[in-house]
């Protein structure tokens, strides 16, 4: 059993120091006469890179300028600061709030957003001016998915600071929301994480006993992976130091779900706490179509587009990736994780997964 | 063999126009009752106007008898100068017989509308017409009038004549015609609008046969400048023309001939002339003959030397009259008026007046507004034949920050001693080059100003929506930044808000 050391608290601090800086530069640059001004990193494409070092997209040095001396930039100025207004009451009281209700919570201070398009990219401006994520003060998207495994957590939110709860007390897993993202780890028996594309394949593998048979935390990903799960994946990664496996659908859009996990994505290139670098794809190839004879479709048009594509992205461009790309071209098919029930249920927990982990550890 | 016979007969002017009473715009019950009205108020506002006396026109229009909806009995009064007792039966009840032949812009032209009006009345209800007119004290003169129109001659039915003790001058006309008034009245009182828009000195009031009482209310009390008469030019003349000022002149030579017939020609001039026309400076005009005479004329068009007509014999309304006719009928929230220098077509001189008009009353239209007047009256008929609509057609609108379907309304005012009608029914201006320049450039003219206007309104309203930006959200960043910052006093935006004024105006 390992011991783990704390982190959330810290953090929440950080995140408030550093919203508090903000507030206080605008507040003396009003005091001083001037017209405020925020300088934050662009995020426009000719300024993302892709940063072979830290294996994901990163901003380059291009700066913009918002000033409220600028007739355009006024509403989006006051959108910002009362944003961070807001979080700050967020994460000082330990609330939680989803992107809609942001966008709704607004009105009530008189700023408008005109959709919940404007507020998300304002709320993007914010991490980016912070540099850390919207779940870092207390913002979630609506959607979630599950986690089961032998991991001990202790919450840190109001009413359940200090409770602890073993994640494999409930058979459908526990959904990654606001309270689990900010609890603490306590202790695990698992030596890695396996983190899966699909539900019904999450179920199955909690049923057949994965996670014991395997010593495994289980991550059920609900097709791309939200940034609180992401996060939370590095977490497991980098605080408990377990390894990642991903298993997904074999098709272009299966293979960029793992990668979107591993190295993120161009649309959070201004977030660097978000990837987890060593997880591994871990199937299904488009090998194992040929080597495990197994059920698939053709691709289609939109799916070889999609792969021209990846062939070309720096991410894409370790000898793993390639080669499946190019199986995937060869063969022109892809099938489905289901695929292995061919072969009867059990077959990829019986047979598969442990030939993959061996082969993947090795 | 039988003989062909034929029989030849020859007719009165007042019975041509009998047979033809649709060229005089009388063609039916609707029209004629139009235009019945609109002879007559023209005929009042050429007695006012042009002697210096603002017009006060009182119409009256009523049904002849309760059971029959289709004959009315109409009645125009006028202040005006009135008509000398001995000339009214000729003035009323002969045809081509007119004050108004003379070289001056005037509404009426060819001696036909009011007899046409009296004539047209005659032949649907049988009735005589009354006239009554002073010409100011002593008398007032009443007659009772038939046309004789085999004749072309005035019948005097009765002559009253009554003491004038108030210095009242002016006419009255009581005519009883066929009509029908519910199917003309949109037309009507159109023409009615219009009227005042280019007679804002008049006061009209028109009372319908259902008692409804409009009126059109003087806002001004300037008359346009008066029109002075003048001779032709030589470039408007022709050869039947010049006979009759040789019948009538006393000139021995055809130097003095040029000099004292026509317009705009000094001695320097006739001479280079006749030089040109190859005809001796002293030779007598009585004794050309017909073919020098036709050469003459020829000549006079070739030759390009004269000056320009000029254009005393016109009475344009005047920027200030035309705008003040404009506001007082459309009430726009914007009106440009031009008017462009005199020209010529032909030796006739002309002037072009143009206005624009945008918003208040002014109708938003899938199509463009148009009001077309020519020498103070307006055109209310076969819109699409005249060279105005044409040109508003041919213009990129666009160009100026304006399309069809914006509430705005050009305004068309042709003056001349000669109006290039297209045809006899004086509702369509034909396309003279030199007309549709002037028409064109004045349409340019005001479309410019009102673009104008509009680039500095939207520029006004650009501005304070600007400055409710700064005033919506300046204070949100103070407040969220005081509050972020754990500061109790919120920052003083004031300053910012003016410097956010200045901003603009650097
Ligand atoms: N209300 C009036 N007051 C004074 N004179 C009038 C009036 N109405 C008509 N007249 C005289 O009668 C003449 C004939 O009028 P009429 O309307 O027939 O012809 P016109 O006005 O000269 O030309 P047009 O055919 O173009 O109307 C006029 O020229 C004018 O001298
Ligand atoms: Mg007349």
């Amino acid at each position: 059993m390992k011991k783990i050391s704390f982190s959330t608290r810290e953090k929440r601090r950080e995140v408030l120091a550093r919203l508090e800086r903000f507030g206080l530069d605008l507040y003396e640059q009003l005091e001083k006469g001037i017209f405020p001004n925020i300088t934050m990193p662009s995020r426009s494409i000719d300024n993302i890179y892709y940063s072979p070092e830290l294996r994901q997209y990163v901003l380059g040095d291009k700066k913009i300028k918002r000033s409220a001396s600028n007739i355009r930039h006024l509403r989006p100025f006051a959108q910002l600061v009362w944003m961070a207004f807001f979080t700050h009451e967020l994460t000082q009281n330990q609330k939680t709030s989803t992107l809609r209700d942001v966008f709704y919570s607004a009105q009530a201070y008189d700023i408008s957003f005109k959709d919940q398009d404007e507020s998300d990219d304002i709320i993007t401006d914010l991490e980016t001016i912070l540099g850390c994520t919207r779940e870092d003060f207390n913002v979630f998207p609506e959607e979630s998915s599950a986690v089961f495994g032998d991991l001990t957590i202790e919450y840190t939110i109001p009413n359940y600071e200090g409770k602890r709860l073993n994640l494999t007390s409930h058979p459908d897993g526990v959904m990654i929301g606001p309270a689990l993202t900010s609890a603490e780890f306590i202790e695990t028996s698992a030596d890695k994480v396996i983190a899966i594309e699909k539900g019904g394949l999450f179920t199955r593998f909690i049923e057949e006993r994965v996670h014991e048979r395997f010593n495994a935390i289980l991550v059920f990903l609900r097709g791309q992976a939200p940034r609180s799960t992401r996060y939370f994946i590095r977490r497991l990664n980098q605080e408990l130091g377990l390894p990642v496996y991903i298993f997904t659908d074999a098709d272009p859009w299966g293979m960029h779900i793992a990668m979107v996990i591993i190295s993120g994505s161009a649309n959070a290139a201004h977030i660097r706490e978000l990837t987890t670098p060593d997880a591994k794809w871990a199937g299904v190839w488009a090998s194992d179509i040929i080597n495990y004879k197994l059920p698939s479709d053709k691709l289609e048009d939109i799916d070889v587009k999609r792969l021209h594509e990846l062939m070309r992205d720096p991410r894409y461009k370790d000898e793993l990736w390639q080669r499946e790309i190019n199986v995937f071209m060869r063969i022109q098919r892809k099938c489905e994780l289901e695929a292995f029930s061919r072969y009867g249920l059990t077959h990829i927990v019986d047979k598969y997964l442990p030939q993959r982990l061996k082969d993947l550890e090795d | 063999m039988k003989a062909i016979s034929q029989t030849f007969q020859e007719i009165s002017p007042a019975d041509f126009f009998y047979r033809n009473r649709e060229i005089a715009g009388f063609a039916n019950p609707v029209r004629a009752i139009f235009s019945a009205i609109r002879e007559l108020v023209e005929n009042s506002l050429d007695a006012t106007e042009p002697m210096g006396i603002l017009p006060d026109i009182y119409i009256r229009l009523s049904n002849m008898s309760d059971e029959d909806e289709n004959f009315y009995v109409l009645r125009v009064k006028d202040n005006g100068s009135g008509i000398p007792a001995d000339y009214v039966p000729l003035a009323f009840c002969q045809f081509l017989f007119s004050s108004k032949y003379k070289l001056k812009q005037s509404r009426g032209t060819f001696g036909l509308g009011g007899t046409m009006t009296i004539l047209y009345g005659q032949i649907t209800t049988n009735k005589p017409v009354k006239v009554i007119s002073s010409t100011g004290p002593p008398k007032i003169y009443e007659y009772t009038l038939m046309i004789d129109i085999q004749r072309n001659r005035p019948i005097v039915l009765d002559r009253r004549i009554y003491d004038n003790n108030d210095k009242w001058h002016g006419t009255i006309v009581e005519v009883n015609l066929e009509g029908d008034y519910p199917k003309a009245m949109p037309k009507i009182l159109e023409y009615l609008k219009q009227t005042a828009i280019v007679n804002p000195y008049a006061n009209i009031t028109f009372v319908d046969p259902r008692g409804r009482l409009y009126k059109f209310e003087r806002t001004v009390a300037k008359l346009p400048r008066q029109p002075r008469e003048t001779l032709p030019h030589p470039h408007g003349i022709d050869v039947e023309t010049v006979y009759r000022i040789i019948r009538i002149t006393r000139c021995k030579t055809l130097l003095d001939f040029m000099q004292e017939h026509f317009h705009r020609v000094g001695k320097r001039t006739a001479q280079r002339f006749l030089e040109f026309a190859g005809f001796p400076e002293d030779a007598d005009p009585k004794k050309l003959k017909p073919e020098e005479v036709v050469r003459l004329v020829q000549a006079m068009k070739n030759f390009n030397e004269f000056l320009p007509p000029d254009a005393d014999c016109l009475s344009p309304l005047g920027e200030d009259i035309l705008k003040a006719g404009i506001l007082k009928e459309l009430e726009p929230e914007f009106v440009a008026v031009t008017q462009r220098s005199p020209s010529a077509y032909s030796g006739h001189p002309f002037i072009v007046e143009v206005g624009i008009a945008y918003g208040g009353k002014i109708p938003v239209g899938e199509d463009l507004i148009l009001y077309r007047f020519a020498n103070k009256i307006p055109l209310v008929y076969d819109e699409s034949g005249d060279v105005s609509w044409r040109i508003i057609k041919s213009i990129n609108w666009r160009n100026y920050g304006l399309m069809p379907g914006m509430p705005f309304a050009v305004l068309v005012h042709i003056c001349s001693t000669k109006i290039p009608w297209k045809t006899v029914g004086k509702e369509m201006i034909a396309d003279r080059p030199e007309v549709s320049r002037e028409i064109l450039n004045g349409i340019r003219d005001v479309a410019r100003q009102l673009g104008a206007y509009l680039s500095k309104k939207e520029k006004a309203k650009y501005e304070k929506t600007r400055l409710s930006i700064f005033a919506k959200y300046l204070p949100k960043i103070a407040e969220f930044s005081a509050k972020l910052a754990g500061k109790e006093k919120i920052p003083d935006i004031g300053e910012l808000l003016r410097r956010a004024r200045k901003i603009e105006e650097d």
